[in-house]
């Protein structure tokens, strides 16, 4: 109802009354079972989603731990991830907290992609498996495992043979982040 | 039985009596008799202007009623809401890695993720699919309850004029409509089987034409269709194929009553199989019983035997297999552009401000439908005859389906996707995925001259190139992406990039960069 609408736009900080109105359009015309929730067969109808090597990974992003099904107010927090970072800069709330789509939570999403167990870890076994979603059958597992073991060597510091989420943010300290991370409205 | 009579009852029946002729006389005159000559009163033209009037009046309205309430309208935008890359997948992945030139050995970049993340949630937002199988959104109100999305600033005269209009609908031009609907079949299936008695011969065909064509129009007029013709010097001849976009069932009716066509289709039961056999007695129309359908060679021969044959009637066919809202084109099924004979492509777009003629299949059956749009205010649209085309040296059947898509979509001011009109009910094919992590497995090893990384990924291209020129079906989807290799710059062999610059051949659709 419209108090959850509130506290979800308190949450994304700032978004419009017709960017709110255009995404639950969207996300009514996406609930083909008129539920009020989205199952993940339901993305899975999008064509240029399906196609996409990390589209199962992508859509897992949106469904808490356990749960198949998403409501309107888990649909936007997954998606606040990626609006654009200047934005935030309009609303300086002390107590807001650290908003949805900082580059440090952007960075964390994508992190959340690599880490399959959600054990805050990315081991070698999880990095292979990413991979092979991205490669498909096109290279052979001994070529994928020493790229997957370069990487790790790479990122590594503590030599617990894994990347930490703090490890990973090292590694990509040089990428825009914010940029490539951001959808932009047009209106 | 006398004592059920009221007192009146000599004077009702008198006065229905009269007022039964008065109707069917006024019918009479004003639309069957022009129906039949194929002139017209303008009468049509006058309402469609009248009409418009009263919705640029209803809108402004709503408007300010928003803008006295301090909210804002919610206003539709088919073009896209987000804004999304121009650069194609490869390009923005190889930009965010440190070093453009490709490595001896394969690197992967944990940032590579980013990109494909990005796009997802993109689609996810937004895509050029989905949004063709619902109807278009409309800017203006028609007054109808089913396109209005901003029902809280409805005024009390808008609303009195919405009920006025809705009476002015479903009494006067329901009934109205619906007599000529049955009026023009009947017609129809009456002459046809008359004419299907006379022997073969010029006589035959030309009372055949003359009775299709009438009969085709006072269906036109029973859905008070208002359509304008461009540049009939290009109609479709005898011995060619006609293609045009697929909106609704009523594309036939549209077509048909300006030109007379040979009708392919499934043999249906019911009225429309009285209706079928009915035409086929007068002139030859192609239609396939439900095995035939699959076999593709016995549907390509029927095709062409029609086509050989100069004295039969040109064939009109619609390739994209399925109802498309009207905002775009897409994928033509390339069975049609194999026989080799001259294509005559047609464009057809409806004007969204009078209703919405797309047929949802999903959602309402035909006789809903045509209930729909029988009880709206009437389908306005333009018909775009194209010069013909033919297949050229070195072009094969899904170049040339793409290059006729393109010249239809650019004609209509539709969107011009490569995407399959049959994803409205079916999964995406798993070989668009596969291209997509071909790609990526390029980037990751790099097009490099030396041996190992790039044999694995050569065989797999090679294999994969030979599988497309078989020309299987389950492979039709990338032989549609090898087929715009030579119209779009990136030479792209993965569809993101096809697609995307398939968007771009339309000005006015494409994706603004921030």
């Amino acid at each position: 109802g419209t108090y959850g609408i509130a506290q979800t736009v308190r949450e994304l900080s700032v978004i419009s009354h017709s960017q709110i109105t255009r995404l639950y359009s969207r996300f009514h015309s996406l609930d083909k079972g008129e539920n009020g929730a989205l199952s993940r067969e339901d993305f899975q109808r999008i064509p240029e989603l399906a196609i996409n090597p990390l589209g199962d990974r992508i859509i897992n992003a949106f469904f808490p731990e356990g749960e198949d099904q998403v409501n309107f107010r888990g649909f936007m927090r997954t998606l606040a991830h990626f609006r654009p970072v200047e934005d935030n800069e309009k609303n300086k709330d002390p107590n807001s907290g650290e908003p949805l789509n900082s580059r440090n939570n952007k960075l964390l999403f994508a992190f959340r992609l690599y880490d399959l167990d959600r054990d805050d870890k990315i081991s070698r076994d999880e990095l292979l498996q990413v991979l092979r979603m991205m490669v498909g059958v096109n290279i052979s597992d001994e070529q994928l495992g020493s790229i997957a073991d370069r990487t790790i060597q790479e990122a590594d510091t503590n030599g617990d043979m894994s990347i930490s989420f703090s490890e990973f943010i090292k590694v990509l300290e040089k990428v825009d982040v914010e940029q490539k991370m951001s959808i932009r409205f047009l209106h | 039985m006398e004592s059920y009579l009221f007192p009146f009852d000599g004077l009702l029946c008198m006065l229905l009596g009269i007022s039964f002729t008065l109707w069917f006389t006024l019918l009479l005159i004003f639309i069957i008799v022009p129906a039949v000559f194929g002139v017209s009163f303008g009468i049509r033209r006058l309402y469609m202007k009248s009409l418009l009037k009263i919705f640029e009046w209803a809108t402004l309205r709503m408007e300010r009623g928003a803008r006295e309430k301090n909210q804002q309208l919610y206003k539709p935008y088919s073009n896209g809401i987000i804004a999304k890359e121009l650069v194609s997948l490869e390009q923005e992945i190889q930009e965010v890695r440190r070093s453009g030139i490709p490595a001896p050995e394969p690197e992967f970049d944990m940032s590579d993720i980013f990109s494909f993340c990005r796009r997802g949630v993109e689609s996810i937002v937004d895509d050029e699919v989905t949004k063709r199988f619902t109807a278009e959104e409309l800017e203006s109100w028609n007054l109808l309850t089913r396109s209005n999305y901003n029902f809280h600033h409805i005024s009390t005269r808008l609303t009195v004029l919405w009920g006025v209009g809705v009476l002015v609908r479903y009494a006067i031009l329901l009934p109205l409509r619906v007599t000529l609907a049955f009026t023009g079949v009947g017609l129809l299936v009456v002459l046809t089987s008359l004419i299907g008695l006379l022997p073969n011969g010029w006589v035959k065909s030309s009372l055949s034409e003359k009775a299709h064509l009438m009969c085709y129009r006072i269906c036109v007029r029973a859905l008070t269709a208002i359509i304008t013709y461009h540049d009939s010097e290009n109609k479709p001849k005898n011995g060619g194929i006609c293609v045009a976009n697929h909106t609704s069932p009523i594309d036939v009716i549209i077509l048909a009553s300006d030109g007379c066509y040979a009708m392919v289709g499934q043999v249906h039961g019911g009225l429309m199989g009285v209706i079928q056999r009915a035409m086929l007695k007068a002139c030859p129309h192609i239609w396939f019983e439900r095995s035939e359908v699959k076999d593709r060679h016995l549907v390509a021969k029927r095709l062409s035997d029609h086509v050989a044959d100069k004295t039969k009637l040109p064939i009109l066919i619609f390739p994209e297999g399925t109802c498309i809202n009207n905002t775009s084109v897409m994928m033509f099924k390339k069975g049609s552009f194999e026989i080799g004979c001259t294509v005559y492509p047609v464009a057809i777009k409806y004007d969204p401000r009078f209703g919405d003629a797309f047929w949802n299949s999903s959602k309402f059956g035909m006789v809903n439908y045509l209930l729909h749009m029988m009880s709206s205010w009437g389908v306005v649209c333009s018909v775009w005859y194209l010069p013909p085309m033919r297949r050229e040296e070195g072009e094969d059947a899904v170049q040339f389906a793409n290059r006729v898509k393109a010249a239809i979509a650019r004609k209509g001011g539709l969107a011009d996707l490569l995407w399959d009109g049959g994803l409205k009910r079916e999964k995406v094919k798993k070989v668009f995925k596969e291209e997509q992590q071909k790609m990526y497995s390029k980037v990751l090893v790099g097009v490099s001259e030396d041996s190992h990384g790039s044999e694995v990924v050569r065989g797999s291209e090679d294999s994969h190139g030979s599988e497309v020129v078989r020309g299987s079906e389950d492979l039709h989807g990338s032989e549609v992406v090898r087929g715009s290799e030579d119209s779009h710059r990136s030479g792209g062999r993965h569809c993101y990039a096809a697609w995307r610059a398939g968007a771009l051949e339309e000005p006015g659709r494409t994706f603004i960069l921030n």
